[in-house]
């Protein structure tokens, strides 16, 4: 390309050595005889420094700075030479340098970047036959991407035959926010998947697309379509091959390498039963990986993949509908999925709960039995929910889990799809879900507070559960103070969730309870932080602040009272009974400055005012003032953390106001 | 006959067409992390995006409405990325980790994912996507990974998913190495979603499913 006149910066840049990996950051636009004089050439060449973390960062910033920094002409000149670079026979490693850079350019800024028309066709133009280079073809569908929605696009997947090339040009189409487009791609994937030899390139890269224009466009698929997708994925996830041991036909044709190994279960055993995601096989078939993913894209599939009626927009005939699921699976005209997919479906799941008693050997099979085990539940749901005649021998399968899974703490995140699937079924099927509630409600909190992830999961839970609770919601509400164990330990992940569940917790009879837990919130805390501390069990990793050192830290054990306040705050159930906490103040005190406690301090405000806004929907004048009252009151007798006991106060005056 | 309680529960998890359900993922993300106890020492940055499709829009896309739709985008992101950014140092600060965390550490051994500091966050209807979503975040050494989720959702695969996309991000782009920018290796980490994450889909990938993935990774996308 043409060069301006030569000026110092570029002169430095390309006399600097061209700083790798192991140096500082690449200059943005190196060698290609651009001006850019906010370019700082050359600076940061000592890259051996210590500390990485600093470094680095200034490394990004500098480069994110760059990339935004790229004038419009000299974007305009960069993507005629990425355009020479592409046009060549075989672009080589200057061309994928060129694009990463491209790319860098258009993603480091949420506002536009007018990339030259010549240079976006023929990106688009890469991605079809004849096949280029894989990094190269990424690179253009994620430049493509990153700059969509972009009108007026001629990409088309119609004359591309290769799964891998389709896959590719469907994330670029996909992206472009037209459900149109989406539904044609639809059609143009179902083509290629139907039409596929057997001997041909693997249809891998195909269902992902499927499931995907699935839940962008429902009803994307004709009734045929969507029967004959079905049908295939029941065959992908009951009949993939399980070889037995060498194939007879073995020999001098067919070397022993090349012979699929036998397939095991997660713990080494040979293979009892039909391939599953927890089948382990030495070198995988076609249909082993259709398989994985059949079973990865199901729950949707039999959610969405149905026909529906063609042209009409399906959200906006839902929202604002008050009707059951009953007449609006009548109105969207959406059928079940077929029989035989659904049967198949039900043996999938039987079979990941069989396999999931066995014993990893490795951590990561260990963490995906359980990960199926929540599917498997989940999927076993959505069948029960579309033919209650599954019911049956569903809950003889899950009940035998839940018995097996309630000693073991390692699977405490499956126990809560668990209890939903009861409670959703319950009345249907005369469990009891009392008892279900009071096992999760009762032990779950207050043995896995600390879990960030759990914690999550389980507000989540009661949110969820909240229109099946039904008649049992009195037992929600007595379990608030397990729940509160959640908050105190998780404050600022959960602040705004349990903003959302406290109007379902309170009533006339929590409520000067549940006030008075609100406010010893973040003494809570500290004493769930004394409790870690103190307990035999404690992990390798302190769960506790660990930069809190509590050398001597009174042994609450030698004195009764203290035991039985201490009880009292770390109870799970309502005692109906509140008891004074401010003896424990002093055996606290060491974790009364501790970042944990300040945060919980910090989110009590937020939530005493929407346990006040929650309290006037139903209370009457007497009750409001009481809890006013006593707001006020207890706002001098706080667990002492720095800054809290002004800031109640400030709550406490204008409680009186909230009505 | 079906109870009212029953028909409720349909109703509220029967997933109407408004929440589509199901093992998608519609946006992964990686962004800066600062120090704990750092000053304010700048913003966090988007390091990479990746959106799968698009946010449902009608069915007539009016040409000047592009521009505005991929500033909605690029921000959505931004927001999560800043939120998950928050509660991870949040997080950091309450177990009273030490800010050397941040930094690679000289040794060969892997980084122990497991114990790395992570959590989950909803996004409410509006806030800052059209439809209800569920974030989840992993935060490693300086680099925060998260997953934007449909609001219902196999949390535990989501994690686990996580997991080893870091692993693998950590492993194949060398971000531990000091110097070496993820910015300008935007194939590498195409190439790994492709494979593990193709077009949002969450897989459920025994571990010799993943070798076998990462074999055929390594042949397509050598060092």
């Amino acid at each position: 390309m043409g060069t301006g006149s030569q000026s110092l910066t570029q002169i430095c840049r390309v006399l600097t050595p061209q700083l790798g990996p192991g140096g500082s950051v690449e200059p943005i636009l190196r060698c290609f005889n651009l001006t850019d004089d906010s370019v700082t050439a050359g600076r940061g060449g000592a890259g051996r420094a210590p500390g990485g973390g600093g470094m680095a960062a200034a490394g990004t910033e500098r480069l994110l700075r760059q990339a935004r920094e790229v004038r419009d002409e000299e974007l305009g000149q960069f993507c005629a030479r990425a355009s020479a670079l592409l046009r060549t026979e075989e672009p080589g490693p200057e061309a994928v340098d060129a694009l990463r850079r491209l790319f860098l350019i258009v993603a480091a800024t949420k506002y536009g970047r007018k990339l030259e028309d010549e240079c976006v066709d023929l990106l688009q133009t890469a991605l079809g036959p004849p096949p280029r280079p894989e990094p190269l073809q990424l690179l253009c569908a994620a430049i493509l991407r990153e700059t969509a929605p972009r009108p007026g696009l001629s990409l088309s997947c119609d004359c591309v035959q290769s799964p891998r090339q389709l896959s590719l040009v469907a994330s670029v189409l996909l992206a472009q926010g037209d459900r149109r487009q989406v539904r044609s791609v639809g059609q143009r994937v179902f083509q290629v998947l139907e039409s596929r030899q057997p001997e041909g390139p693997s249809a891998r890269p195909l269902l992902p697309v499927v499931s995907k224009v699935a839940s962008l466009a429902p009803g994307s698929f004709r009734e045929d379509q969507a029967n004959l997708l079905s049908k295939r994925l029941a065959d992908w996830l009951r009949y993939a091959s399980v070889p037995q041991g060498p194939a007879p036909s073995g020999g001098f044709f067919t070397p022993r390498a090349r012979q699929p190994g036998p397939v095991t279960e997660v713990d080494g055993a040979v293979a009892t039963d039909f391939f599953t995601v927890l089948s382990t096989a030495q070198r995988a078939t076609e249909d082993q990986w259709l398989n994985v993913q059949a079973f990865s894209m199901l729950r949707a599939w039999l959610q969405l993949g149905g026909p529906g009626a063609p042209d009409t927009d399906d959200r906006s005939e839902q929202e604002g509908s008050s009707l059951s699921v009953l007449s609006a699976a009548a109105s969207t005209g959406r059928l079940l999925p077929p029989e035989r997919l659904r049967e198949k479906a039900f043996q999938y799941c039987q079979r990941l709960v069989e396999q999931s008693t066995r014993r990893a050997l490795r951590r990561a099979d260990a963490d995906l039995q359980k990960a199926c085990l929540v599917e498997a539940v989940l999927v076993l749901d959505v069948l029960c929910r579309q033919d209650p005649s599954f019911l049956y021998r569903t809950l003889s399968c899950l009940k035998a889990l839940q018995a097996r899974l309630n000693g073991d703490p390692a699977c405490v995140r499956v126990l809560l799809p668990l209890a939903q699937f009861f409670l959703g079924h319950g009345e249907a099927a005369a469990v009891d879900a009392e008892a279900v509630c009071r096992q999760v409600f009762g032990r779950v909190p207050a043995e896995h507070f600390h879990s960030p992830m759990l914690a999550f999961e389980f507000v989540q839970f009661c949110r969820d559960s909240l229109p099946l609770l039904g008649r049992h919601l009195g037992l929600l509400r007595r379990s608030f103070p397990g729940l509160l164990q959640l908050l105190a330990w998780n404050s600022p992940a959960l602040t705004a969730e349990f903003v959302a569940l406290l109007p379902a917790l309170v009533d006339a009879s929590t409520a000067v309870e549940l006030l008075h837990a609100l406010l010893d919130l973040p003494c809570l805390t500290a004493a769930l932080d004394l409790q870690l501390r103190l307990s035999p069990a404690a992990s390798e990793r302190p769960l506790w602040d660990a930069s809190l050192r509590t050398a001597s830290c009174p042994d609450a054990s030698q004195d009764p009272q203290l035991q039985g306040r201490l009880q009292h705050l770390l109870r799970t159930e309502a005692s109906g009974a509140p008891e004074r906490l401010a003896p424990l103040y002093p055996l606290l005190q060491p974790m009364a400055g501790c970042a944990r406690v300040l945060q919980c301090a910090e989110a009590v405000p937020t939530l005493l005012r929407a346990f006040f806004s929650a309290v006037t929907q139903f209370a009457d004048g007497a009750l409001t003032n009481q809890l006013a009252r006593l707001l006020l009151e207890r706002s001098d007798s706080l667990y002492p953390v720095p800054g809290y006991e002004a800031r109640v106060h400030q709550c406490g005056l204008s409680a009186s106001t909230w009505r | 006959m079906i109870s009212w309680f029953h028909a409720q529960s349909l109703r509220h998890t029967g997933h109407t067409a408004s929440h589509p359900p199901g093992a998608m993922v519609h946006a992964f993300l990686i962004h800066t992390l600062r120090a704990p106890h750092a000053e304010d020492s700048g913003l966090c940055r988007v390091l990479y995006s990746c959106v799968f499709g698009a946010e449902s829009s009608p069915d007539d896309p009016r040409p000047h409405g592009a521009e505005r739709d991929r500033l909605l985008r690029k921000e959505q992101i931004l927001a999560v990325a800043r939120q998950a950014e928050t509660m991870c140092r949040l997080q950091q600060q309450a177990s009273g980790r030490p800010a050397a965390d941040l930094q690679p550490q000289p040794s060969d051994e892997p980084v122990p994912l497991h114990e790395a500091p992570r959590g989950a966050f909803r996004l409410a209807a509006g806030d800052p996507f059209r439809e209800p979503r569920t974030a989840v975040w992993l935060g490693v050494l300086s680099f925060g990974f998260a997953l934007v989720l449909d609001a219902h959702e196999n949390l535990l695969l989501a994690e686990n998913t996580l997991r080893l996309l870091a692993r693998l991000l950590l492993d194949h782009l060398r971000l531990l190495t000091p110097g070496t920018n993820l910015l300008l290796r935007a194939d590498r980490i195409e190439g790994i979603l492709t494979r593990f994450l193709p077009h949002g889909q969450l897989l459920f990938l025994n571990d010799q499913f993943v070798q076998s993935l990462e074999k055929e990774f390594s042949a397509a996308l050598p060092r």
